[in-house]
């Protein structure tokens, strides 16, 4: 790991060593979930910004916090929960105009989901305590896991499940991964029978692989993304353009079509005369 | 006019360089590790969980490299077979392989839509996420490192030394127990030595194929990278035991090849 920050260093630098020249690079931190929405968003953003270059580092929020508190270079951090920013925040990494109150630019809700054949026939949430399924979910740290047991706390507190429900669905666990996208892809791939990600995660790629059961109101977490520039990074503007994007219409709509939840009340396609007769 | 020789210094001046980058990280790690205190909350960690998970699954794996991997040493290094040169690349190939590749591999065979796997989950047996995955993946990528040692080591046996032997009346087995055996045996432990390492750092293809559980999956560099991200000095110590027992290793394995070469 300690290796890989190094390497990561290496090559950030090596790129930010050649980025004097004509291009511009921004080095974007962000989680792991948002990884197919933010190579869209960054395609967007360099097509508005000519000779532009977004580079990403998607991975675990808790990694990414990791990373930039040992120094790794970044121009801005979108972590999947407060916590992990306050962590950023906490080590000084954070500019001071973003440290105080970081933006929430997008919200995401939990769901279960288990292989197409779903092996072990799990129908709702009640099948999740069944003994003997293999459940993954994501390790201590990450984001989706504080979501996951929050989840579990309100479902324990329900009369309609209790205390005994939470241990024998955390007993079904097989394996805590490093991030939410493993998560996903150990299910997708049928070898855990259910797994816990964020809605966002059902991405086109798994999307016939995999069956999503929601997560009802009452128990669902809705994360909340907060995104900031970091402190000592070598594009402070640039870092500020991207998050005014993020949080743009544009920005916002594709996130929207990647089932995240849009923190803006975006113009709805049916409503606009433009829309309906577009070809 | 004498010739300034500029060559000597710059290739000092580059070992120097080659010498500082190879110490330093592992310096500075341990440096980390004194000024952190945090050995005082080892015992609570989940560190020794993951040390007793590394030792048992190492041992599970230097066994079935020791089962398995002598008898195909030796029929590599003495007997002709079909396809035995492809053989030879099958054992070689993990050594140079990424350990990503390998756990990639193992699922495909052995996940429950695999190959083998498919017909073994009819059996009731499923073996990703388990402890036994663990060593599959510990062995895949570290007996070959036995394997290959054990091949050297049968083919460097005097034949003259076995020949005699026979001609005292030794046959198959007495003559492999008394004689190859012994005489190679030094090497053979290296071979060990080097697979117990390999086996003990396994990372890639264990993450990839058994996942990560406290107890039952996440060996002792599966807990370095859990670790990372919310205690970086219980991490840091980790890795420093990590490092005691590679340089435990290296040092076995130094000993028995000077020895093996004050005896030859």
């Amino acid at each position: 790991m300690k290796l890989r920050i190094l390497l990561i260093v290496l090559l950030l630098s090596l790129v930010s060593s050649v980025r004097a020249q004509d291009s511009r690079t921004l080095i974007v931190f962000a989680a792991a979930s948002l990884t197919d929405a933010f190579e869209e968003v960054g395609a967007a953003f360099e097509a508005e910004n000519p000779g532009v270059d977004v580079l990403f580092n998607f991975a675990g929020s808790s990694d990414l916090a990791a990373q930039l508190v040992e120094g790794v270079p970044a121009d801005v951090f979108a972590s999947a929960n407060a916590r992990q920013m306050n962590v950023a925040i906490d080590a000084g990494v954070i500019a001071a105009d973003f440290a105080a109150e970081p933006p929430i630019f997008v919200r995401n809700r939990l769901v279960v989901i288990v292989p197409a054949d779903n092996p072990a026939r799990i129908e709702t949430l009640n099948d999740l305590a069944n003994t003997g399924i293999k459940l993954v979910i994501a390790a201590e740290g990450v984001p989706v896991r504080d979501y996951t047991e929050t989840m579990l706390d309100a479902l324990a507190a329900d009369a309609d499940y209790d205390a005994a429900y939470r241990n024998a669905v955390l007993a079904n666990v097989v394996s805590e991964e490093a991030n939410v996208r493993q998560v996903a892809a150990k299910v997708a791939l049928g070898e855990a029978d259910a797994g816990i990600v964020y809605a966002s995660d059902v991405t086109p790629d798994i999307a016939d692989d995999v069956i999503a059961i929601a997560v009802p109101d009452a128990y669902n977490v809705i994360a909340a993304y907060p995104i900031a520039a970091v402190s000592d990074g070598a594009e402070p503007a640039l870092a500020r353009d991207f998050i005014d994007f993020v949080l743009s219409d544009v920005g916002q709509t594709l996130l929207a079509d990647w089932n995240f939840v849009p923190v803006i009340e975006l113009p709805s396609p049916e409503a606009t005369p433009e829309a309906t007769t577009a070809p | 006019m004498p010739r300034w020789n500029w060559i000597a210094p710059l290739t000092t001046l580059a070992a120097v360089l080659a010498g500082a980058f190879l110490t330093l990280p592992i310096a500075a790690l341990i440096a980390r590790a004194i000024t952190n205190r945090a050995w005082e909350k080892l015992p609570d960690s989940p560190i020794p969980n993951a040390i007793m998970l590394s030792a048992v699954t190492t041992t599970a794996t230097l066994a079935l490299a020791l089962a398995f991997g002598t008898p195909l040493a030796f029929a590599l290094a003495r007997r002709r077979f079909p396809l035995k040169r492809l053989v030879n690349v099958a054992v070689e190939l993990p050594i140079v392989l990424p350990p990503a590749v390998a756990g990639l591999a193992l699922l495909i065979a052995f996940g429950r839509r695999g190959a083998i796997g498919a017909a073994l989950d009819d059996l009731g047996i499923t073996l990703p996420f388990t402890t036994a995955a663990v060593v599959l993946a510990q062995t895949f990528v570290a007996a070959p490192f036995y394997i290959r040692a054990a091949q050297v080591a049968f083919a460097s046996v005097p034949r003259e030394i076995e020949d005699a032997a026979r001609v005292d009346g030794a046959d198959g087995a007495a003559l492999f127990w008394y004689v190859t055996l012994p005489l190679s045996g030094r090497a053979l432990s290296a071979g060990l030595v080097q697979c117990w390492a390999r086996a003990l750092g396994e990372f890639g293809a264990t993450i990839l194929f058994a996942g990560s559980l406290q107890g039952r999956t996440q060996t002792m560099p599966l807990l370095i990278y859990n670790l990372i991200e919310r205690d970086i000095d219980a991490a840091i110590w980790t890795g420093v035991l990590l490092i005691g027992l590679a340089l435990a290793a290296l040092l076995i394995a130094g000993a028995l090849r000077r020895e093996g070469e004050r005896e030859g």
